[in-house]
Parts: C-alpha cells; structure tokens; sequence
C-alpha cells in the first residue's frame, strides 16, 4: 500500500467523508461512479413503470400525488447525477453508457405495471427495499453519496407510505380490488427480494467495497432486513406472501424465505426481462427526439452571446 | 339559463382546460427531451391538474347534487366537458407541446390577472393563487419559444409548422357566449374582449422576437365551450375514466 492509499484507508476507518477534491484510488473512484450512475439510472428508468398510470390514475387525488412521486424520482436522478459528476465522469456519458447495455438500472423496473394495484406494489415494495438500501448508504463513505442518500430517504419513506396507504385502501375495498392487489403482491414480492443483488457468496465486489465502506451491509443482511420489515406489513393487509417457505424462525427473531430464482436474476440483468427492450427504447428515444431540442437552447444562447457582444 | 347554470358551466370551461392540458402534459413524463425538461414540465402539469381539483370541487357545490370533483372529471363523456379545443390537442413533439403551451400559457395569465377581480369569492382567491403558479408556466413556455424559435433551422420549422396549425384553437379564448354575458354583468366573469388585445401584443411580439412568422389564417375553430369538441377528447377521456368505468362499485 502506497503512503496515499494508507491515509486514504485511514480515514475510511475513522469514518471521515471523502469529498471530491480529496485523493482517492482509481478503484474507489470507478467503483463509485459505477454504483452512483447505476443508482442515478434507476431513478429514471424509475420513472417509466409508473408513468405509466398516471395518465390513468382513478382519482385526481392520486394522479396529482403520482405525478410527484415520479417528479421526486426526476429529482432524485438529478442529485445522483452531480454526484457522479463529482467524480469527473460526464453524465450524458454514463446515460449513453446505459442506452447501450454497458451500464445497468435496477432490473425491478424490467417488469411491467399491469394494473392500479402495481402503482401501491411498487411504492410499498420497492420504494420500501429501495429505502432499507439507502439508509445503509446514509453512511457510505463518499461525501456527496453520502449527503443525496439523506435527502433521498426522506422523500423515499414518504412514497413507501403512500404506497402502502394505497394498498391499504384498496384490500379494504371491492373484492376485485384485493385481488388486484394479491396479484400485484404475487408479481413484485421475489423481483423485490432481488433488488438487493446476488446473495453474498455470489457478490465479487462485497469485500472491497465494504472495507471502502461504500457498502455497509451485505445484500443478504439487507434483503434479510427488508423480509423482516414487510411480512408484518402484509399480513395487516391480510395479502399473502408467495412463498410457501417463509416462516419465523423463533430462535433467530427472522423470517426464513424460500430460494431466490437466480436465473431469472442474471437473466433480468442480462436484457432478458418482461420491459428491457421498451425501458431502454423509451430512454434512448427521448434523448434522440429531444436532441434538436438541446441543440435549440445551445445555438441560442450562443446567438445572445454574441448579440451582448457586439452591444 | 339561470345564472346558478351558467357559473357551473363557467366552473368547468376553466377547470376541464386545466385539467385537459395537464393531463395531456402528463403524458410527457418520463420521455421529456432532457431531465431538467421533464421535472419542468411534470411541474406544469401538476399546478394545473391541481388548480383543475379546486374548481371541479367548487363546480360540484355550485351544481348542489352531490358530484365530487372525481365525479366530475371521470364520469362525464365529450359533450359534457367544457375545456378550449387547443387544451386537448395531441403533444406532438415537444416544440408542438411548448407553443400550444405558449398559447394557452399566455391567455391562462391574462385571464386570471383579470379573474381576480371577481365579485365571487371563491374566483378571486382561486386567481391569486394559480396566478403564483401561471406567471412561471407563461415564463417557461416563452423562454422555449424564443429558444426554439431563434435557435437552429430545424427547431425554427419545429415551431412554425405547430404555431400556423395550432393558431385557429385561439380564436376561441376570446368566444363569448351566454355563460359569459350572464356572468360579465354580475361582475363574476372574465370580459375577455378587455385581454384580447393584450393576449394578441404579447404573443406577436414574442412571435416577433422568436423570429417567427405571425399566422395570416384567422379562422377560428370554436365549440369546446359549448361541448363540441375535436376528435381527441375521447381518446383522452376513455383512457382518464378507464377505471371508475371498469370498476363502478370500486372507490380509490
């Protein structure tokens, strides 16, 4: 280890925040810029299962808060974005890198939002595994990580509420309406479970990115946290887990859960998923048709340049 | 027509337009040109879809039967809705979507800077608080406008093409009707004849300075606030009331 990389450590393990002027290995900073546009991408791809009910949301009420829900999730991209940027690395660049299949997004939007139901799946489900995550990273090492995470769960636990409280109105509703929500549950619950990657055996970047303390907990201690948070949840809504393995194992205090199918895992992240094809197609079409548009404010802040110029 | 029908009616033309051009506005969200763009115009749609909520609830009250604004937006077919045509016009691409913007941007804050004078209370108040939101709507959609319009050639075309196809849904803005002769002579309504010249000096000269080319055609397409509407309506209704359709019993 070079003097550089032993005071780095050092202040790792002393808890001190890199920030983006300080030294950093190569490794740190590739490692970072890889999970923070990951996590940035995710955002906005974020934003097309949901989108895509707002236009029929079945009440003005949940249209407008969908709306800033999915808003929020914009916002989000953007942080995470500057943060990245904060590593050196252009974001149209890691856009680009995720339009062409080298950068990924978090395969739980591969699957599609087949009815209103989904729009409570998704906040209670994913927003609640997303959460449990980003908690952990309230305390990762990288300042601005670090900073956006906090400001992120804020907004995050308030989507996850609003979710459930969907939910909640509609298990206590019509008898369609609590099958839609079964339905939703049965969909999003094992995609979910996967939300927090391959178990820790199958993880090559845990160990090195826990000692850099990018990472705080493992993917198994973190899906683990998030079963033990959400079968409580769904037995108040009287929904049933799809997994006829999962009970509470009294010695330990936690729930134990059937196998995780793995090759739907690797599969999703391979492009093989339900919506891969369309979430990247919807990403990359928005960037190609809005191109002139960009061009558009370029060559007239140009023109104005030049108009104060001559003035 | 009573005047208890014709402020119902005055309810819905500026609730449904609202409503109409947020939804619409909705349908951009996630495949806007850029992320600052999305968040921007995600923004719009929600202050309108929003200001659409508190004047359907008013509009139920003043009906008296009961209807909610949900009953209102959702279980009303085309003929029923009385939003300006050029609110339900189909996004396009998004220089298609900022001149109807523009358009309807710059009339909705004349309208409302005249609004608040209403002797009804509930207009007034309603005015001065969507105008804090208007005001950035009109700034937003007149900043794109020049950008687009004095930026390259290709986005020139793309502004021109909408703004000569889109120019004959204006002409209604300033379409008087019974509801507005009631209204105007209790001091309720808006006297759009008072904001048409100004409507028509402010978008000239921001047409001007766009470098665009004022349309000639000044025909003028009506019937929205008579129920009439374009093809469109329908499409967007079938797809907005879908559920409460689907699922009558169902509350959400």
């Amino acid at each position: 280890m070079t003097k550089a990389e032993e005071e780095f450590q050092a202040k790792i393990d002393r808890d001190i925040k890199i920030e983006p002027k300080d030294w950093m290995p190569d490794a740190y900073r590739k490692t970072l810029v890889r999970q923070i546009s990951q996590h940035a991408h995710s955002e906005i791809v974020g934003m097309l299962p949901e989108g895509n009910w707002i236009t029929r949301a079945p009440s003005l009420r949940r249209k407008v808060a969908l709306l800033a829900k999915v808003q929020d999730e914009a916002g989000h991209g953007l942080y995470l974005y500057s943060a990245v940027e904060t590593l050196g690395t252009d974001r149209e660049q890691t856009i680009d890198d995720m339009h062409s299949g080298k950068a990924k997004y978090s395969s739980i939007f591969n699957y599609p939002t087949l009815s209103w139901a989904d729009m409570g799946a998704v906040g209670w489900l994913v927003d609640g595994a997303a959460i449990v995550n980003q908690v952990a990273l309230q305390r990762t090492s990288y300042g601005p990580y670090s900073r956006a995470m906090v400001k992120i769960c804020k907004e995050e636990s308030f989507h996850q509420r609003q979710g459930y409280e969907l939910l909640i109105h509609m298990c206590n509703g019509t008898k369609e309406q609590k099958e839609m929500a079964q339905d939703a549950l049965n969909r999003f619950w094992w995609p979910s479970l996967m939300m927090f990657g391959p178990s820790d055996t199958d993880s090559p970047n845990t160990a090195q990115s826990m000692a850099w303390r990018v990472k705080r907990y493992t993917n198994d201690d973190l899906r683990q946290q998030f079963v033990d948070i959400t079968v409580p949840q769904a037995e108040f809504l009287g929904l049933t887990i799809p997994d006829p393995d999962l009970k509470m194992n009294e010695e330990t205090g936690h729930y134990e859960f059937g196998e995780i199918n793995w090759e739907e895992f690797f599969n999703v992240v391979n492009g093989n998923g339900p919506c891969n094809r369309e979430r990247i197609a919807a990403r990359s079409n928005a960037k190609k048709n809005g191109s002139w548009v960009i061009d558009a404010a370029n060559a007239y802040a140009e023109k104005q340049r030049m108009k104060k110029k001559v003035a | 027509m009573t005047e208890q029908d014709a402020l119902f009616d005055y309810c819905l033309r500026i609730g449904d337009s609202s409503l109409i051009i947020g939804h619409r506005l909705s349908e951009w969200c996630g495949h806007g040109p850029i992320l600052e763009e999305d968040i921007a115009i995600i923004n719009v749609s929600l202050d309108l879809v929003g200001q659409a909520r508190s004047v359907l609830d008013y509009a139920g009250k003043i009906e008296g039967k009961g209807r909610s604004e949900d009953d209102l937006a959702y279980l009303r077919d085309v003929a029923f809705y009385r939003n300006h045509l050029i609110c339900e016009q189909p996004n396009g691409d998004y220089g298609r979507t900022i001149v109807r913007q523009f358009l309807f941007d710059s009339f909705h804050y004349l309208f409302l800077n005249e609004l608040v004078n209403s002797k009804d209370d509930f207009f007034s108040g309603y005015a001065e608080k969507s105008l804090k939101e208007v005001i950035y709507h009109m700034q937003h959609s007149t900043k794109w406008m020049l950008r687009m319009g004095d930026g390259t050639e290709e986005s020139h075309r793309r502004v021109q093409e909408p703004l000569n196809d889109l120019w004959r849904f204006t002409g209604e803005f300033f379409a008087v009707n019974e509801v507005d002769k009631i209204l105007i002579s209790n001091g309720i309504a808006v006297d759009l004849n008072k904001i048409k010249p100004k409507w028509k000096q402010y978008v000239r000269e921001i047409i001007e300075d766009a470098t665009l080319t004022l349309p000639t055609n000044d025909w003028e397409q009506l019937g929205g606030k008579e129920g009439r509407h374009t093809e469109h309506l329908g499409f967007i209704l079938a797809e907005m009331q879908f559920l409460p359709r689907a699922y009558p019993d169902a509350t959400w």
